[in-house]
């Protein structure tokens, strides 16, 4: 082989590893970040803090005030007189706060029982996939309402600590797909004063659900079911079906439900409508967020 | 004899500089502004990736569309969740070529203007793009800054009519990118 081929040799080689090299930049790229792939939390799996009564395993991002109207018509079985129930209304209004991404506060005030109600919302994991596989979004909420509403009977000695009720949630989520978000809540509600023999502490489980019908509406279900030997005479599971449509900064939520209260211990234990007979209510929450600390500014 | 040394030291040479022409960023920064009467919205992603080929002038940016940073949290759900469709397309990148590079002198010092020609997908649709900037030499380190506007409509992304004056239909996107030299 003469020196010139073995040069021309060489400068081909040399050229064609080059091009080979440059050919795929992207491909180098993909290669390069993948190397520092984190977790990919999901997001928005369900559109608001409340399923439709009850809790859902979202939180206000920390630093947003979210003010709640909850709003709830008397039953619509109550006739023409009583307009189908627009006549009657009992109302929540509520702030929440986001101390953290995680981590939330709320107050409200219920004109139904005249309850005075505090929770705290923790998320406890997040669901995620790619460089870390958590399958499910778990949260634990606390709430304590006191009712001040008159005692029944103001002759006998009446604590005002009777009046108080607690709820203990644990809240488990998986959102399957774009549109269909599940959640089971685990529940525990203790009552200081509970009427006759009734027991103290209530045990039920929640399910509940939504399905998206376009990006900005989905329809959701909720369910409580009391667990045997913890439901109070002549009550009923609290049964919900709702819509929520976004639009910007407000979520509207549409619900029918045959639960009046909006506080755990009311709506889940203390639920004397009969959804299968008529007893149900319309009512919507409205809620509208507001921004207090830029998330970007440390 | 002495050819094939002289071609093989220029080979070498070669490969090397080849094979130093890459240069890279893993935080780059890519931000938009969205401008209107009614309100104005901001983001910024401090996490783009890039490599520019000094070589042959051929440059790709991929950006994590989740990794943009909103004033309010409510802005970032709903443009991941309704506007960018972020687990469906979670990344939009760009891949093109210098078109003046013959203008342009990474190995001295100074700022250069340029152009760059290529393809950018965006929520999935691919949209073949020319942008001009900046480029700065400072010894080993190269700088690159570009300011371009990008037609939301052009991307398929849909505004519902509802918030049709709160989001413009032109997007004004401003790249700022520091490279170093890729090991």
């Amino acid at each position: 082989m003469s020196t010139d081929k073995v040069v021309g040799l060489l400068f081909f080689l040399c050229t064609s590893f080059t091009v080979l090299a440059q050919d795929d930049l992207m491909k180098m790229l993909d290669e390069e970040t993948s190397k520092d792939a984190k977790p990919d939390y999901t997001t928005a799996t369900f559109k608001s803090t409340r399923l439709i009564n009850g809790q859902s395993v979202e939180n206000v991002a920390g630093g947003v005030l979210d003010f709640r109207i909850s709003h709830r018509f008397g039953y619509i079985n109550s006739g023409a007189y009583e307009l189908w129930g627009l006549d009657n209304a009992t109302t929540r209004i509520g702030l929440d706060y986001g101390l953290s991404n995680r981590w939330m506060i709320g107050v409200g005030r219920s004109t139904y029982l005249k309850q005075y109600d505090g929770f705290t919302k923790f998320k406890l994991l997040r669901q995620s996939s790619g460089s870390k596989t958590i399958p499910l979004t778990v949260s634990a909420v606390a709430s304590m309402i006191y009712k001040s509403v008159h005692f029944d009977d103001p002759t006998r000695e009446n604590y005002y600590t009777s009046n108080m009720l607690y709820a203990f949630q644990l809240l488990l989520a998986r959102k399957f797909s774009e549109g269909v978000s599940f959640q089971l809540m685990p529940t525990m509600v203790h009552v200081n004063l509970a009427p006759g023999t009734s027991p103290n502490d209530l045990y039920s489980i929640g399910v509940g659900g939504r399905i998206k019908i376009s990006k900005r509406v989905s329809i959701n279900a909720e369910y409580y079911y009391q667990l045997p030997g913890f439901k109070w005479e002549n009550t009923f599971n609290s049964v919900a079906f709702g819509v929520d449509i976004e639009t910007g900064g407000h979520v509207f939520q549409l619900q029918f439900t045959n639960s009046t209260g909006m506080t755990e211990p009311t709506f889940i234990n203390q639920t004397t409508g009969d959804f299968w007979n008529g007893d149900i209510h319309f009512g919507f929450n409205i809620s509208r967020v507001f921004t207090i600390k830029d998330p970007r500014k440390k | 004899m002495k050819k094939v040394l002289l071609s093989l030291i220029i080979c070498v040479l070669y490969l090397q500089a080849s094979a130093q022409a890459n240069y890279m960023t893993r935080n780059g920064q890519i931000s938009f502004f969205s401008k209107t009467s009614m309100e104005n919205i901001d983001a910024v992603n401090n996490e783009v990736t890039s490599i520019i080929n000094t070589g042959t002038g051929e440059i790709v940016y991929a950006v994590l569309v989740k990794s943009f940073r909103f004033e309010k949290a409510l802005m970032e759900e709903h443009f991941n969740e309704n506007y960018m469709e972020s687990d469906k397309f979670p990344k939009s990148t760009f891949s093109g070529k210098l078109t003046n590079l013959s203008a342009i002198d990474f190995k001295k010092n100074g700022s250069y203007p340029a152009t760059v020609e290529g393809d950018m997908t965006i929520h999935g649709i691919k949209q073949h793009v020319t942008a001009s900037g900046t480029i700065v030499v400072n010894g080993n380190k190269i700088s690159i800054t570009s300011t371009f506007s990008i037609k939301l409509a052009d991307y398929k992304i849909e505004v519902p009519s509802l918030v049709a004056e709160k989001i413009a239909e032109s997007i004004e996107v401003k790249v700022n990118c520091q490279y170093e030299p890729k090991s």
